[in-house]
This record gives C-alpha cells, sequence and structure tokens, in this order.
C-alpha cells in the first residue's frame, strides 16, 4: 500500500530559481531613517545598491521610494526641515557627511527626474553646461564629449544636425533622452531614475527602457516606477516599499514571480486597499 | 485564493477560468467512467457517445487558452495571479489528453467482438479505473482548492496504479499464450490499461501544476515509479 501520509516537504523539493550572483555592493544604506519634519517617512532602511544593477523600487504613492532616491544625492539638502540618520555609503565616501562637497555627490549621483527638465538653452549646450561646471576642456574636445554624451543618451542620430536647435524644441521622449544624456555627460556612477517615463508615450517609454539596460553596463542604476511592468522588464533587483518601510528586497525575478511577502504579493497583483 | 483585485473584472476572468477547468474536468471524469464501463458491458453506443465527447472536451480546451491568453494580455498578471493563469492552461491540456485516452478506449469497444471475457481481468480494470477515477477526482478539487497536500497525496498515490497495471500485463499475457485466439482481445485490453495508467499519470502531471501554482516553484523530486510493464513478462521475477 502506498504511503499517503507523507509530508510536503520530504515528498518534493522545491527547485530553487537561481540567485542572481552578489554584485560589489556601489550604495550600501544601513539603518537609514528620514523625517520631513516630525514625520518620520522612512524607518530603518537596510539595503545594498550592487554595480552595474539596476534596482527599482515599488510601492504605493507616498511609501517613501522617492524620498529614499533623494537621499542617495542629497536633493532633500534643498529644502529645511528635512534630515536624514543613520548610515549611507557610496563606495567608502559617507553620503550624510555634513561636510561632503555636495556638487562633488551629485556629479558622482545623477538623477532624471519624471517631467523632463531641459534648459532653455541648445542642445549642445544643455549637454555643454554641465561638464563645464567640473571640467576646463577645449571647444573640440567638448565637441566630443557632447556627441559621446547625445549617442549615450540614444539621441545622436536624431538630432546631430540640429544641435543649436532650442532643446524645448525637442519632443517629450527626446527630451527625456536629452535630461538623460546630460546626467551621462558628467561621467557619474549611479543614475538615478525617479518615474522617468511617466510623461511619455509607449514608444518613447520603450527606447528609454533599451537606453536603461545599456546605461547599466557603465553605471549603477536605482529606477523609481509606478509601472510594475516597468520595473519587471529593466530591473535586475526590485525593492518593495510600504508606510516607509523596505518590505521586501530580492531578485526581481523573484519579486514579480514569487514574492515572499503577502503584501508584496498583494501590491503588484493589484489587490492592495 | 487571496483577497480581491482593485479591478473587480480581474477576479471575475479568473474565476471564469477556473470554471471552465472545473466544467472541463467534470467531461473527462465522467469520460472515463462511460468508457470502462461500455468496455465491462461492450456497449458499443456508450462508446460512440465517449468518442463523441472528445470534441466538447476540446473545446473547452480551446475557449481555456483562448481566455488565458487573453487575460494576460489585458491585466498583465504577476505573481500568484499568473501562475494560476498558467496552471489553468496546463491542466486543461492534461484533460484534453485524458479526454483523448478515454476517447481511445471508447474507440476499442467495438472491436471486441469475442465472446471471451475472463471476469477476473474486468475486475482488474475496473479496480485500476476506480483508484485513477479516484485521483483525478481528487487532484481536481486540490486544484479548485489550492489544496497542497491533498495535490501530493495523489502525487504519491499513483504508484500503486502502476502496480496493478503490471501486474494486469502478466495476466494478459498469460491468457495469450493459453489461446491464440485471445490474443486480439487481449492486446486491446492491454491498451486499454495502459490509457488507464497514463490518465493516471496525467493526475500527477495536474498535482506538480498545483504544487508550482502555490509554491511558485517547479517540484524536483523524481516520483516513485510502480509500472514495471516494460519489464514484464509471464513469469514473474524472471
Amino acid at each position: 500500500m502506498t504511503d499517503l501520509s507523507v509530508s510536503v516537504s520530504t515528498a518534493t523539493g522545491p527547485v530553487p530559481q537561481a540567485p542572481l550572483p552578489e554584485a560589489a555592493p556601489k550604495v550600501t544604506a544601513r539603518g537609514l531613517n528620514f523625517y520631513y519634519g516630525e514625520h518620520h517617512a522612512l524607518k530603518n532602511i537596510n539595503l545594498t545598491l550592487g554595480t552595474n544593477r539596476v534596482t527599482a523600487f515599488i510601492g504605493p504613492s507616498g511609501c517613501g521610494k522617492s524620498t529614499l532616491l533623494r537621499i542617495f544625492n542629497r536633493m532633500y539638502d534643498l529644502y529645511p526641515g528635512q534630515r536624514a540618520t543613520g548610515q549611507l555609503l557610496l563606495d567608502q565616501t559617507n553620503v550624510l557627511d555634513s561636510k561632503l562637497d555636495l556638487n562633488l555627490l551629485r556629479a558622482r549621483v545623477g538623477m532624471v527626474f519624471q517631467k523632463p527638465t531641459p534648459f532653455p538653452m541648445t542642445i549642445y549646450e544643455n549637454i555643454a553646461f554641465g561638464i563645464r561646471l567640473y571640467e576646463k576642456i577645449s571647444k573640440s574636445e567638448m565637441d566630443g564629449r557632447v556627441e559621446k554624451a547625445l549617442r549615450g543618451g540614444a539621441l545622436w542620430n536624431e538630432v546631430k544636425d540640429k544641435l543649436n536647435a532650442s532643446g524645448l524644441s525637442l519632443s517629450g521622449g527626446q527630451q527625456q533622452r536629452l535630461c538623460i544624456a546630460r546626467t551621462v555627460a558628467v561621467r557619474p556612477e549611479v543614475i538615478l531614475f525617479d518615474e522617468p517615463c511617466s510623461a511619455l508615450d509607449p514608444i518613447s517609454t520603450a527606447k528609454i527602457e533599451e537606453l536603461i539596460q545599456e546605461l547599466a553596463e557603465d553605471y549603477t542604476i536605482a529606477i523609481v516606477t509606478h509601472n510594475m511592468q516597468q520595473a519587471a522588464r529593466v530591473s535586475d533587483k526590485t525593492a518593495f516599499m510600504y508606510l516607509g518601510e523596505l518590505i521586501e528586497f530580492d531578485d526581481t525575478n523573484k519579486i514579480f514571480t514569487s514574492p515572499s511577502d503577502r503584501r508584496t504579493q498583494d501590491y503588484i497583483t493589484g489587490r492592495f486597499g | 485564493m487571496a483577497s480581491e483585485h482593485t479591478a473587480k473584472a480581474f477576479d471575475s476572468d479568473l474565476q471564469e477560468l477556473t470554471r471552465l477547468v472545473a466544467e472541463m474536468g467534470g467531461l473527462a471524469e465522467r469520460m472515463i467512467t462511460e468508457s470502462v464501463d461500455a468496455l465491462v458491458r461492450r456497449d458499443v453506443a456508450l462508446g460512440k457517445r465517449v468518442v463523441a465527447s472528445d470534441v466538447e472536451i476540446d473545446r473547452l480546451q480551446h475557449l481555456i487558452e483562448e481566455r488565458a491568453v487573453l487575460t494576460i494580455a489585458r491585466r498583465q498578471p504577476m505573481a500568484i495571479d499568473l501562475r494560476e493563469i498558467v496552471g489553468a492552461m496546463r491542466v486543461a491540456t492534461d484533460l484534453e489528453r485524458i479526454g483523448d485516452l478515454a476517447k481511445n478506449m471508447g474507440k476499442r469497444v467495438a472491436a471486441l467482438e469475442n465472446d471471451f471475457q475472463p471476469l477476473k481481468l474486468m475486475r482488474g480494470l475496473e479496480h485500476m479505473t476506480d483508484l485513477v477515477q479516484t485521483q483525478v477526482k481528487s487532484v481536481l478539487d486540490a486544484y479548485a482548492a489550492h489544496d497542497l497536500p491533498a495535490a501530493m497525496a495523489v502525487w504519491k498515490g499513483d504508484e500503486e496504479v502502476d502496480a496493478i497495471c503490471t501486474s494486469l500485463f502478466r495476466e494478459l499475457l498469460t491468457y495469450m499464450m493459453e489461446d491464440p485466439r485471445n490474443i486480439s482481445f487481449c492486446i486491446h485490453l492491454m491498451f486499454c490499461a495502459k490509457n488507464i495508467e497514463r490518465i493516471g499519470d496525467h493526475a500527477t502531471n495536474i498535482a506538480e501544476t498545483v504544487f508550482y501554482m502555490i509554491e511558485g516553484q517547479q517540484m524536483l523530486d523524481k516520483r516513485p515509479k510502480g509500472d514495471m510493464t516494460t519489464f514484464a513478462t509471464t513469469v514473474p521475477n524472471s
């Protein structure tokens, strides 16, 4: 007679999904907290962005994902009453150090925003402007850097004949790629994307997504997105945040096929709230 | 099943899929019962009805696939929802194969003209069918209820079916050696026994799908195999 009283754990061994190999840490948060005045917006965040990895941050509005991104390059310093405690390392640099040169930090950690924000100047100057802030280089060298940045932003072929046209004359998707090119131009190590495609049409979105994956060969990337399919498509790692806490942080393949936490599952399957 | 989706229509899409699989499962169970009844009672008309039912089970499979693909396109399901939909498609494929195997038995009824009908053999076949029928029913219940332990019991239980099949084969071989006139009948019966055994295999496939749906991982362990018909001879252990 066959033994039917078998326990599930011995009858079956789940096939483990091959986990992503560990990447060298680029940004490390340990016990990170953040306050908007009295409001405790981020609670004890511990996570590591791996070098040349794309890490996506998902979660409902107000969960703190954009706040976390804004700590990575100290954007919050622009506003009074906002403070961070705990530890945040970029390689060995303490990002929260009050004596840190913020211009230098922001050159190392670039950011691309939800709405394209080209400067009201020519396409060429949009790129050259940032480079001049950090470096003194000759005109011919600058031409080379601008072309390289525009190629890096997958925009070169579309604008090479009108570099003197205004950046504002471009379409929304092109403007966003111009902003990415501008960020890439100063040779950062980390690029932060805060909902970079939410104002774009599907074709422009696809171009940006492809670009993000190309950029990951040279940069460490963090992206905040409300579009879960986008997170699933472009990222290697995904962090799910809720009410200021990091609920689950794992390989993207794992998060979107079989997440460990019930709240993650409810959120990504559209069962929240 | 987890709590409701914000988009209620998504819930009804998933419920409809589950309902279609249940309907298909019910039909498959009926086809198994009727095909073996037709064999035992030599009821050619019933055999033909089983053959005709196969059209309906194929139609349901196409419908499930169509709905599943449409739901994926429309809702971009994730995690448990995605596994639920993939699971429905996989179960439908197994049920369609079960339907084919029952249909094949239905066809063979007309070929059993011989009067020769050893009662013991028929009892063996019926007993095996009962077991497999229970397996199919239990695994479909486990699928509907997301009951992992029940599915695993089915997965383990297939060994007994295999053992009966092997002994039936040995018996059939002896009848064929006794009298060459029995050969045609015994060959048909042998195919039927093998069909039932394979229906049991599909039940274990469904159990594996239930495991995947609930755990989010494929099963690793090899199932215990009791089917030795590949090595069956007239003399046991020879």
